[in-house]
């Protein structure tokens, strides 16, 4: 297969810009308690019922760390193959908003948890390395609600504190199909780790996009935008698009491109000014006073790293070296932890091929169709795993087979005990299928006699015939043979 | 008849343990003459009849093995206290009911005290005079129109004046024992991390520190005693074995190294300061213990240093108070609106001084210059004392530059009101212990303190110190009563 080539430039008459992106990603660290206090952190419960005094910001309440959390962040780091930090410091980040009661954020500023690592992106055309800049943890702020009251704008504490990990990329990225690969590889990293579920309708997964873009072969960056909190895929892809030729064309016309903070509005599909480097708020970030430097021990983290599951870059590998799989078909397997668990689970006692091929192919597009998770298949995979074995053994064609499938989704019954009721499986008896050619030759004068006479290509038409009546139970291979010999008379 | 306010601690607690007395019967005492001393303006909230009934309570089921058994006690308004308003001496929390209970003073209830009623304080613990206070200012006991010092001046008042048999305070730079200083009381502001700091309104997170104060050393220990805990709801506090500092209480000082550090004879000073400084020096030396001059080279830059960390976390700690949760709001026509008019109007002078000097040190531009290098000076200024102390065991010093000053004396000075704090600042930014024992009086008949210094987590040391001075001074406060018609 030819490799394609990237292509991913803005183009205005004979110039061609490159696009620089690098993304925070906020990650919502999967942890049934808050990053400081012990409130609950379900999605959609009644608002301001998982807020307790710390949350609220009650005078005299301290912040105390959540071991889990820190646990999580450091996995997290371990998967993007990255720097453990032994020593790292939470600040606080001030300013004034209703949602945050604190007035201010507790972050990690100049020492995060988490230092370098990479992410590895298989593209079209090839593989690229991604470099993570690092991974901090920090509180997430409570939600204003400002279209519920017409005079007042209300407050839901219930995400005051949760913890987040921003992770922050180097500015790798190139293109919309890029930012797309390296959110999901990054989101199965998170799941195969259960450090972060990734649902980005739920907001546990949200990004700041940082663009700029300069004439193709140049060395500089240019000056970049940041479009904050983008919470969709496919709403960064476009934010990109339009932002980077929104750049260009300043360029194009000889104007400045400011260094500003935008906003995506996606009615319109378009970004917008939101505030310039000169409004840039001050934070006025110092250590914070209520919480010690973090110390992790080595011990801390080897207990860790031995948690640590099969992560989808070495499980690809694996897949390809031990069951002969192709690069693309190892990556479709991986890059869920449930569906390549599904896969594992079919070939215990199945043929890989076959499995490799109803899995990517009948499966995914009944879950695609019923828009399920794998988890949710109506067919387990020891359904799936046993119809495979009727094909491998001759009992039902692949054909039948798929018949099959359809009547398996709605109960999930055993394929074996499907195939005798219905009684689908496959004729294999030379006499029978003897009695079934000899009738077809009988009622097929001409075309038997056009065959004869050199139209090879009717074959074809005999063999439909041969399923027809055999309503399709006919084993192919021996319908062929038998076929041959008796037009060949 | 004894006169039941003029008890110790010790002495309440050994009547109500021989059944002398009930604990009704010194809650009421101590009811009646807080009643009849408002003018001293102690009290920001009185507690008087959950106090009583508490008291009744505990005389049904009295319960002996406590270390504070019925015993009536009230506390600077610093400490949120379930049930009973906590105001911090700020119009911005002043309707600010808590539902819950700071550990310090849990730690108190458990041990069988009463709570009698929240105490007059510097706003947000601001000030060394309790002039800052919404609730206006507290006079000293020991002269009309005289401050008790501060932050913690209702406490110091009330003590002095036997409204309560003793009290906890907060000390941030000075906060306990210049007022102890300032009202001939025992004050003692316990190494960082010793005492919990949860439900405490927060002045300076790196600095503050509860701490008893009392009437005399023995007191102290006791309430040190009971007051001290590891607790997993602060994370600075600090996993210890602490000591039964009443138990192991002794007068045996001998052999004992103390430091006198020549930095702190500063200019200006008082002759009976430096007097009351050399009869302490003779005191120690004739219980025994070894004088040895010391050097704390930093010392000059720990007020400025102070004045940049404390107003820096202040301006952070008190972002929480904006209107939008609980206390004071003002009506603004938009979100900023309301936070500038119910800030404007919720803060008071010295409060928004500190929250504009903490939010400049921290500026971007400024940090680095002012911030940055005020925690390196900081750490030079713990080196100064780590290094001392491989030499001696405790060190001696005057708790204040001058007694106390008389009401309005200061407020429109603010630099000279900082310096009083000179002695007692370098301590709370290198988090040590350290106590302040009245010693004499000055020739206006104002008290006039020591301070001993310690080792982190040496409460017993300094304690040992202050009960041999203190035996030796025979120090006795003379109050008239002046302020009950």
């Amino acid at each position: 297969m030819k490799k394609d080539n990237f292509n991913y430039y803005i183009k205005r008459d004979s110039n061609k810009y490159e696009v620089i992106i690098g993304l925070e990603v906020h990650a919502q660290v999967l942890s049934n308690s808050k990053l400081f206090s012990s409130s609950p952190t379900k999605f959609g419960a009644e608002p301001n019922t998982q807020v307790n005094l710390v949350d609220a910001a009650f005078p005299g309440m301290l912040p105390v760390i959540n071991e889990f959390c820190i646990k999580q962040a450091i996995k997290t780091g371990i998967g993007l193959k990255a720097q453990i930090n032994r020593k790292s410091v939470f600040d606080r980040k001030n300013y004034f908003y209703a949602d945050l009661p604190q007035g201010y954020q507790i972050s990690q500023y100049k020492y995060p948890i988490v230092g370098e690592g990479k992410i590895i992106l298989d593209m079209p055309y090839g593989q690229k390395e991604i470099g993570i800049e690092r991974l901090h943890l920090e509180q997430d702020a409570g939600k204003s609600i400002h279209d519920i009251d017409p005079k007042h704008t209300l407050v839901d504490l219930n995400r005051s504190g949760v913890a987040l990990m921003e992770i922050v990329s180097k500015p790798d990225l190139r293109s919309p199909d890029e930012v797309n690969v390296y959110i999901k590889k990054l989101r199965s990293i998170m799941r195969y780790l259960g450090t972060c579920d990734g649902n980005m309708q739920e907001g546990s997964l949200r990004a700041d996009v940082n663009i700029s873009v300069r004439a193709e072969g140049s060395k500089e960056f240019g000056t970049r935008c940041e479009i904050k909190n983008v919470n969709s895929i496919k709403f960064m892809q476009l934010a990109i698009n339009y932002e980077a030729n929104r750049q260009v064309d300043l360029l194009e016309d000889g104007k400045k491109i400011d260094q500003e903070t935008r906003l995506y509005d996606t009615k319109k599909n378009q970004t917008r000014s939101m505030r310039s480097k000169e409004d840039a708020h001050d934070y006025r970030y110092f250590p914070d006073p209520d919480l010690l430097p973090l110390e992790l021990k080595e011990n801390f983290i080897e207990k860790i790293n031995l948690e640590i599951p099969e992560l989808p870059d070495e499980k690809k590998k694996r897949f390809i070296d031990k069951y002969n799989l192709s690069p693309y078909e190892a990556n479709i397997l991986v890059a869920d932890k449930e569906t390549s668990e599904y896969f594992e689970e079919v070939i215990k006692k199945s043929d890989i091929k076959l499995a490799t091929n109803w899995i990517t192919g009948e499966l995914f597009a009944l879950l695609n169709k019923k828009n399920l998770e794998i988890t949710q298949s109506p067919i387990s995979p020891q359904n799936l795993s046993k119809l495979i074995n009727l094909i491998q053994n001759g009992t039902i064609s692949g054909k039948i087979a798929k018949t099959v499938f359809e009547l398996m989704i709605d109960s999930d019954k055993d394929p074996k005990i499907i195939v005798e009721d219905k009684g689908l499986k496959q004729e294999s008896d030379p006499k029978e299928l003897e009695k079934i050619v000899l009738k077809i030759i009988a009622t097929n004068k001409d075309k038997v006699e056009q065959y004869k006479s050199g139209k090879e290509k009717l074959f074809g038409f005999f063999v439909g015939q041969v399923m027809k009546l055999s309503e399709g139970k006919a084993n192919p291979k021996l319908a062929n043979d038998i076929l041959k010999k008796k037009l060949s008379k | 008849m004894i006169e039941i306010t003029k008890l110790s601690l010790c002495e309440l607690i050994k009547n109500i343990k021989d059944k002398k007395i009930s604990s009704y019967e010194i809650t009421k005492a101590f009811v009646e003459r807080s009643e009849k001393s408002k003018l001293l303006n102690s009290y920001i909230t009185e507690d008087f009849k959950s106090a009583l009934n508490k008291a009744k309570k505990f005389d049904e089921k009295p319960n002996y093995n406590l270390k504070l058994p019925g015993i009536p006690i009230a506390i600077k308004d610093l400490f949120c206290t379930f049930g009973v308003r906590t105001t911090a001496g700020s119009k911005i929390l002043s309707n600010f009911i808590p539902s819950y209970e700071s550990t310090v003073s849990k730690n108190m209830w458990n041990e069988g005290a009463i709570l009698l009623g929240k105490l007059n304080c510097d706003e947000f613990a601001m000030g060394s005079s309790n002039e800052t206070s919404f609730f206006g200012n507290v006079q000293n006991p020991i002269s009309k129109n005289l401050v008790p010092g501060g932050s913690s001046g209702g406490s110091a008042s009330a003590l002095a004046a036997n409204l309560t048999p003793a009290t906890i305070g907060t000390d941030t730079g000075g906060s306990i024992r210049q007022p102890a200083s300032f009202t001939g009381t025992v004050g003692l502001k316990p190494t960082y991390g010793s005492c919990s700091r949860y439900g405490i309104v927060a002045f300076a997170s790196s600095l503050d520190q509860a701490g008893p104060m009392t009437k005399n050393v023995k007191d102290c220990a006791l309430l040190h005693e009971v007051i001290s805990s590891y607790d997993l709801k602060d994370s600075t506090s600090i996993d210890f074995k602490r000591k039964l500092y009443s138990k192991e209480l002794s007068k045996n000082i001998k052999g004992k190294k103390i430091g006198i550090p020549k930095e702190y004879r500063v200019e200006g000073m008082p002759n009976e300061i430096e007097d009351l400084w050399s009869k302490g020096i003779e005191y120690v030396k004739g219980c025994g213990a070894e004088i040895l001059e010391i050097s704390l080279p930093y010392t000059n830059y720990a007020l400025p240093t102070y004045y940049i960390v404390a107003p820096a976390e202040a301006s952070s700690n008190l972002a929480r108070y904006d209107g939008v949760k609980y206390g004071f709001r003002s009506e603004g026509k938009n979100l900023n609106d309301m936070y500038e008019k119910t800030r404007s109007e919720g803060f008071g002078n010295e409060v928004k001084r500190r929250i504009m000097i903490g939010t400049y040190v921290l500026s971007s531009g400024y940090y680095d210059a002012y911030y940055l290098k005020a925690q390196k000076i900081r750490r030079l200024i713990k080196n100064d004392f780590d290094q001392a102390y491989k030499k001696v065991d405790a060190i001696l010093t005057p708790s204040t530059p001058s007694s106390a000053f008389k009401i309005g004396e200061k407020t429109n000075d603010p630099v000279s009101m900082y310096l009083n704090d000179i002695f007692t600042v370098p301590v709370n930014l290198a988090g040590l212990p350290a106590i302040s024992i009245p010693a004499g009086l000055d020739k206006k008949g104002y008290p006039l303190g020591l301070q001993i210094i310690g080792k982190a987590f040496d409460e017993q040391s300094i304690l040992n110190i202050a009960y041999a001075i203190e035996d030796n001074i025979n120090f006795e406060n003379n109050i008239s009563d002046w302020w009950i018609k």
